[in-house]
């Protein structure tokens, strides 16, 4: 053996005997190399990680604090243990937030992955052709607009007078026509279908550039023997494609999780409660009903949420051979 | 290898039923855009007198050209900076490889995933006390930092494949680690650094949240929380705000358009690493 290449080394220095095997094996011409003293190398780092902590690991130590302290953001504060996280689980409101960014999972992160990679796996044989080619682009507008204009036009198309209820009279359909956004039972889902508009795309040019590694022997092999689309969906395509669905599954979840713009846009979180998310319920928690203690709170639980929800989908998907 | 000619085909109609719901808010949008102010268009309707002078109006109404101006500031002060921090600690963890690189590793990537709505009211209490409150900097500063996560992960996974022979030999030339890291691994790293900066400037244009708690001004905001101000002053009439939403969203659809290629590899390159 070698040595072991910088990638392996890092990655298994959380677990495995990492630096210290590196030391030990270290080529000569490799010691010549890098003869700097190693204090030199935080240097680098320290820029970078004053103004990381400035700004993001002390306004999260912070949130701790603040999330165990009742203070209207003005006056004196007084020490409220662990009240405040008592009352985001049992407030139905401030419950009913966190339940609603979980439902909007199944829009944000299920319907774009699902659709991605039945779309992905319908077009992979024209892939390479010039409408695809456009399609890369066409698909990715929603990626690169602002989030406000997306639920500014996403309203206009969802209202009473819009084109989804146009369309929708003209299929004969115009019983159910409605203000979407505006009606208690259904602005979850049409909040939900403005995210999955906006992330259909980026998954499914994800999983088609996936696709694209596969060794089409495979499929070859699969039709000799065969199989028809449908097994070889489920023996190849979806098999090869986890380290991609993975990626996929945790930028919608955490975008499901953490959305904001498009909720505060399009419905505020009406009407009543119906749409009310916890980074909206934040907002308005620490900025208008100045009860900061409860804000924190719930962001630190959003927060957790969020980790607790993005490390085991890493870990699943983790592509184990390379 | 033969294509099943109908398989051939449900892909075309398929690609081009997804690319046409892709748009169809950009055309709703624009048609809407042409009614006449004040009127309330139903659905998809081309207006009997085209009213193109809605995008003069919500031009001035919003008052594009400050905005511009002050999301061009914002960029500028967010991309070269974060691209300086992330690049000089991405050197350090990915190929110096100084003692403790882990430990630093570990607490950035942590900070991969965080939203930024669970630090919004602490960075509130911070900015003020620094008396930065409604001033560009409220916006420039908090960005750094939370992007760095991001910056510092990027190029230490381009750092971390620069093979050590490289360095071995400018060494052997003489060369100091800042001669090493400015003249050979920050010209190599440019498509890396390129990317990055692609995808910070997306980030920084496009930021809402930290626009609308930090700076009351829409002028000295981004476009996106500006844009936020216009929906809540021209919100009941239509045609203006579609007018108005068009054009703030123009600037970043031209530049995608002008560098797509970039920005596609840019985006699919960024979601696979995050």
């Amino acid at each position: 053996m070698t040595r072991p290449t910088p990638d392996s080394a890092v990655a298994s220095s959380a677990t495995g005997p990492g630096p210290a095997a590196v030391t030990g094996k270290r080529s000569p011409a490799r010691a010549a190399g890098l003869r700097t003293p190693r204090w030199v190398g935080w240097l680098f780092v320290a820029p970078a990680l004053a103004v990381y902590a400035v700004f993001v690991l002390r306004p999260i130590a912070l949130t701790v604090q603040y999330s165990m302290y009742r203070w209207d953001g003005i006056g004196p504060s007084t020490w409220a243990g662990l009240d405040n996280y008592v009352e985001v689980f049992t407030d139905p409101d401030l419950f009913a937030s966190i339940l609603n960014a979980v439902k909007l999972i199944v829009f944000f992160s299920a319907i774009p992955v699902v659709l991605g990679l039945a779309i992905a796996s319908t077009i992979r044989r024209i892939a390479t052709s010039r409408l695809a080619l456009v399609a890369r682009t066409v698909l990715f507008l929603p990626q690169v607009i602002p989030l406000v204009a997306a639920g500014i036009a996403w309203s206009w198309l969802l209202s009473s007078t819009g084109l989804v209820n146009q369309l929708l009279t003209y299929v004969g359909l115009g019983g159910v026509a409605r203000a979407w956004l505006g009606d208690f039972s259904t602005a979850l889902p049409a909040v939900g279908v403005i995210g999955a508009w906006v992330l259909l795309g980026l998954c499914t040019i994800l999983l088609l550039s996936g696709m694209s590694k596969i060794d089409p022997a495979l499929y070859e092999a699969a039709r000799m023997d065969g199989a028809g689309p449908l097994r070889e969906f489920v023996s190849i395509t979806v098999p090869s494609l986890r380290q991609e669905i993975g990626v996929c599954v945790t930028v919608t979840v955490i975008a499901a999780l953490a959305s904001f713009d498009i909720v505060y846009v399009s419905t505020q979180g009406g009407p009543g409660n119906a749409t009310m998310v916890p980074g909206l319920e934040i907002y308005y928690l620490a900025f208008s009903e100045r009860q900061v203690g409860m804000a924190s709170a719930l962001a630190v639980v959003l927060m957790a949420l969020v980790i607790l929800v993005a490390l085991p989908i890493q870990w699943l998907t983790k592509d184990r051979t390379s | 290898m033969i294509v099943g000619r109908r398989e051939a085909w449900t892909g075309r109609l398929l690609l081009v039923l997804l690319m046409a719901v892709t748009i169809m808010p950009f055309v709703s949008l624009f048609v809407t855009a042409l009614h006449p102010s004040g009127s309330y268009p139903s659905g998809l309707e081309w207006p009997r007198d085209p009213q193109w002078g809605n995008f003069v109006k919500a031009f001035q109404a919003a008052q594009m050209v400050e905005l511009v101006k002050s999301s061009t500031l914002i960029v500028l002060g967010v991309v070269p900076i974060s691209l300086l921090l992330g690049t000089l600690a991405g050197f350090a963890i990915g190929h110096l490889r100084m003692a403790g690189r882990n430990v630093v590793f570990l607490v950035f990537v942590l900070g991969l995933t965080l939203p930024f709505e669970g630090v919004i009211t602490p960075l509130y209490y911070q900015v003020r006390d620094m008396g930065l409150l409604n001033t560009r900097w409220a916006i420039i500063l908090p960005l750094i930092g939370l992007y760095m996560p991001f910056a510092v992960f990027w190029m230490r996974a381009h750092f971390v494949n620069m093979p050590d022979e490289l360095s071995e030999s400018a060494r052997m030339d003489g060369a100091n680690v800042w001669q090493l890291f400015w003249r050979i691994h920050v010209p190599l790293a440019m498509p890396a650094l390129s990317s990055l900066a692609i995808l910070l400037f997306l980030w920084t244009w496009n930021q809402f949240l930290l626009a609308i708690v930090l700076v009351d001004d829409p002028l000295k905001r981004t476009m996106s929380g500006a844009l936020g101000a216009f929906q809540g002053q021209w919100g009941t009439d239509m045609p203006l705000l579609c007018a108005g939403s068009l054009l703030i969203l123009a600037p970043t659809l031209v530049i995608f358009l002008i560098f797509q290629r970039r920005f596609v590899t840019a985006l699919l390159q960024g979601s696979l690493k995050g």
